[in-house]
């Protein structure tokens, strides 16, 4: 018989049944202090030590906040991915993996140049509303598709909606070729009519509203109505659905119908509130984004606000860095990847814990 | 004096907060059979996982053959010499017997299948087993597979056996054979532990019970000096009343008429086929068969789950005297039609429930649409949450937290609740046992007994042949799909049911030969 030594294993990994709100918050702020760290760690070896520790924080915050503009474009930019991320979460929440929110959005302001377009005598609240309307129901289209696959031939998901956003970009290229003198660039030249005027004397007031009266109401369709009680059933099992009766096709379609109207909404937003114009890359990848946003709030949409803004922090305090210190922008791409990686990774520390064998005691929770 | 095969030393093992083993020790001598009784959630399994390395104890010492032995996985638990026999069998579909058993094998040499063939047969005579080593395993019936999964332990040089819970998925004549060959394999001097919690089991097999309770090691005794009383008072601490009351049925009329139901599932299969019978009001009808005969195509055609391929499911209304058909129908619209179904399905988290929420949300799912707006109304489930916690005695932290984290005999409670609470005509419950322990069981048998009393059809789905007969009013038998008879609860027996669980009556093979 081969016997071995008796060993024991140094580190063992146990799966927690049970985890304080407290622990579990605690885990989460420790994560994000650690990020922020490594930020300015991974910054400081980017920079061979151009700028120091203390200066990396200050430099974000100074991107960030440094003055009115700065303050409003932060603002600007979390609330698009925030808009985004609420688009996605209920989706999620019936474990619908829509990952083009990216082609959603950019069919949502694709429709809104087209009306503009086609529309050239029209102004003012009208043409703004016809707008807001064809955004919505391209965007809510561009989720029906993959959705109604999915309920009728179990089609995945995921590989569609990723499909859809190529055939999302092309569409915008066609129509910047047909329509525009300068072939090729891929843009469809500057709106004149169809603004967003201002509100309240703030540029994007409109914006800013809009997305946080819709956040909120997607907080309370989800939590408190009887349509998002079904999409928690049919995520959490389709066999519980179909047991107590719930038509699990209607659902997803409806499901995916709101998360694209939501995303289309938001490309409404980003022609007529912010950019006036269409090009294929005007999400600028917020509607990948978005799938961390939501992800790191727990598909909560209040939650929301606080994850948006600090991955919008994170990126226009990271781009300021990159561009003080002479960077590229891929390196500001680098330094959030790295942050958010160590965000996401404190769940494992929330739904198991470390076990060091050796010395008998139980791992320091939050690494 | 006996020579000890393998010994535990105050062994403990914890998940989390939970400590499944906690300070166990005991002795497996060889030549010996040793049941290890306790109930569900007692670490029964924990405790053997960790002697086939699957887990490796926070605590104690674990000696084989006299020595100290460290098991960090089931190929350092083979060069031990044990082996482990799963509740679920790991073995490939498409493959042959005998290459199930050499499967992952480094043996000297070049492969040889005719050789092992002809090992697997020589182990095969040694015991009594009766297999064809080159029968593949898609072609076998469950107890066939569990003896490939013996053979495959036997062939790796096992000399200690464990087995999880052996008996679950055979029929009473397969579970005795299953026994005269452990009785064999014993007496040839190797070493068994079998898990159960069924007592006849233990008294009929083993020379040594140890007895597990909540995790903690209750003691040994022998099986010869032990009675099913004694024993379960060991388990469950107490004194337990093993007695099911079973009152007189009274006012029965028609209440549920299936007639040449069949059912074929997506591969076009046929799983029911012309089932016929009446559930009446105010009896306990019993359903028996070997699992996964057609039970819960059967249940689920009533739910209005299943497509019918051909037949008719009648409902008799009690308050109008109508006949309504519900073949075809769905869920919804049956319950639209007033007919009260309550349906406690086998899968409890997969169906019944939503294991996320907790069972105030639990409560909702068969009436969240109730009520004006779009938006829902939590205020009647909260209070029937409560209701249930406590006439039920749930075991919840509250109403809010999610019902994946209670045990499995408090999920069933807030199941089978809800389900009564529906006030239905007729309940249909499949397993609503399985997993519980003693008292929690006798406390849904009692349900289901109150059910029966206030004039409810009850259609019950059980494993254990001793419960059926003592619950049930009549017991309906099937076998592939097909009914092979119903007996009245008061005179079948065991072997009986047993007989028909696994052969159809004369009449219904010769028809089946006609077509």
């Amino acid at each position: 018989m081969k016997v071995k030594a008796a060993k024991e294993p140094l580190v063992r990994i146990a799966k927690r049944t049970d985890i304080s709100t407290g622990l579990s918050y605690g885990i989460r702020a420790a994560s994000v202090v650690l990020a922020l760290l490594a930020c300015g760690i991974v910054v400081m070896l980017l920079t061979s030590g151009k700028i120091s520790f203390l200066e990396v924080y200050t430099e974000m915050l100074e991107g960030a906040f440094g003055t009115a503009r700065r303050v409003k474009i932060t603002v600007r930019d979390t609330c698009a991915l925030l808009c985004l991320a609420v688009a996605l979460a209920p989706a999620f929440k019936m474990r619908f993996w829509n990952i083009g929110a990216e082609g959603q959005a950019l069919v949502g302001a694709l429709a809104s140049c087209i009306v503009v377009k086609l529309m050239p005598d029209m102004n003012g609240a009208l043409l703004i509303l016809i707008m807001f309307i064809a955004s919505v129901a391209a965007g809510a289209l561009w989720g029906i598709i993959p959705g109604f696959f999915k309920a009728a031939i179990k089609a995945n998901e995921t590989l569609f909606t990723l499909m859809m956003n190529y055939v999302a970009i092309q569409l915008v290229k066609f129509f910047a070729v047909l329509w525009e003198k300068q072939k090729g660039a891929g843009v469809m030249s500057t709106l004149t009519t169809g603004k967003l005027p201002q509100l309240f004397g703030v540029d994007y007031g409109w914006s800013i509203v809009i997305i946080l009266v819709v956040t909120v109401l997607s907080y309370i369709y989800m939590k408190y109505s009887k349509q998002g009680y079904e999409i928690a059933v049919v995520g959490e099992s389709e066999n519980t659905a179909r047991y107590i009766g719930i038509n699990v096709k209607k659902v997803i379609i409806r499901t995916m119908a709101i998360s694209g109207a939501l995303c289309g909404l938001a490309g409404f937003l980003l022609v007529s509130g912010t950019h006036h114009l269409v090009k294929s890359d005007i999400v600028g990848g917020n509607g990948f984004t978005a799938i961390i946003v939501a992800w790191l709030a727990h598909l909560n949409p209040l939650i929301m606000m606080l994850t948006s803004f600090f991955v919008s922090f994170l990126d226009i305090g990271t781009a300021k860095i990159a561009s003080t210190c002479n960077l590229n922008d891929f390196a500001s791409d680098v330094v959030v990847g790295i942050a958010l990686f160590i965000i996401l990774a404190s769940e494992f520390f929330i739904n198991y814990k470390v076990i060091f064998t050796k010395s008998g005691k139980k791992a320091k929770e939050g690494k | 004096m006996a020579e000890a095969a393998i010994e535990l030393r105050n062994i403990t093992k914890r998940f989390g907060s939970v400590t499944a083993n906690k300070n166990i020790s005991m002795t497996v001598n060889k030549g010996e059979i040793l049941s290890i009784l306790g109930e569900n959630g007692s670490g029964k399994t924990t405790l053997m996982n960790m002697l086939s390395g699957i887990y490796h104890p926070d605590e104690g010492q674990i000696f084989v053959g006299g020595k100290e032995a460290s098991i960090q996985s089931p190929k350092d638990a083979f060069d031990y010499k044990i082996g482990m026999i799963h509740q679920h069998f790991k073995l490939v579909d498409i493959l042959t017997v005998t290459e199930n058993v050499i499967l992952g094998l480094k043996d000297e040499g070049k492969l040889s299948l005719k050789k092992s063939a002809a090992r697997i047969k020589e182990i095969c005579d040694m015991y009594g087993f009766k297999i064809d080593p080159m029968k593949k395993i898609y072609e076998m019936s469950v107890s066939e597979k569990q003896t490939v999964e013996i053979i495959k332990v036997i062939y790796r040089g096992a000399e200690i056996l464990i087995l999880d819970e052996p008996t679950a998925v055979l029929t009473p004549k397969e579970t005795d054979n299953l026994f005269s060959i452990l009785r064999n394999m014993r007496d040839s001097g190797k070493s068994i532990i079998i898990i159960t919690h069924k007592l006849g089991e233990v008294l009929s097999l083993s020379d040594k019970v140890a007895v597990l309770r909540k995790g903690e090691y209750i003691g040994t005794v022998e099986t010869k000096d032990a009675t099913e009383q004694s024993l379960t008072e060991m388990m469950v601490g107490k004194k337990v009343s093993l007695n099911i009351e079973r009152a007189e049925p009274h006012d029965c009329e028609n209440r549920l008429s299936l007639t040449n139901v069949s059912v074929t599932n997506k591969e076009g299969v046929q799983i029911l086929k012309n089932v016929s019978f009446t559930a009446k009001s105010g009896e306990i009808l019993g359903i028996a068969g070997i699992a996964g005969s057609g039970q819960k195509e059967l249940l689920e055609a009533i739910a209005g789950l299943q497509h019918l391929k051909s037949g008719s499911i009648v409902y008799y209304d009690p308050k109008t005297g109508k006949e309504e058909n519900l073949r075809d129908k769905t869920p919804l619209q049956i319950r639209d039609l007033g007919v009260r179904l309550s349906f406690v399905p086998e899968d409890r988290l997969g169906m019944g429930l939503v294991g996320s929420m907790g069972i105030t949300d639990n409560m909702m799912l068969r009436s969240y649409k109730g009520g004006k707006g779009m938006f829902l109304h939590r205020k009647d489930p909260k209070t029937l949450a409560d209701k249930i916690i406590k006439e039920l005695e749930v075991v919840t932290p509250g109403t809010d937290t999610p019902v994946r984290k209670l045990s499995g005999g408090n999920i069933q409670k807030v199941l089978v609740g809800r389900e009564i609470a529906a006030s239905p005509t007729v309940l249909m419950a499949a397993y609503p046992v399985r997993g519980l322990d003693i008292n929690s069981s006798y406390t849904i048998y009692n349900l289901l007994n109150a059910q029966k009393d206030i004039g409810t059809a009850v259609i019950f789905v059980g494993e254990d042949l001793d419960v059926l007969i003592e619950l049930c009013d009549r017991i309906l038998v099937i076998c592939h799909g097909q009914i092979s008879g119903i007996v009245d609860g008061k005179s079948a027996t065991k072997e009986d049911i047993g007989m028909m669980m696994t052969n159809l009556p004369e009449s219904k093979t010769a028809e089946e030969d006609a077509q």
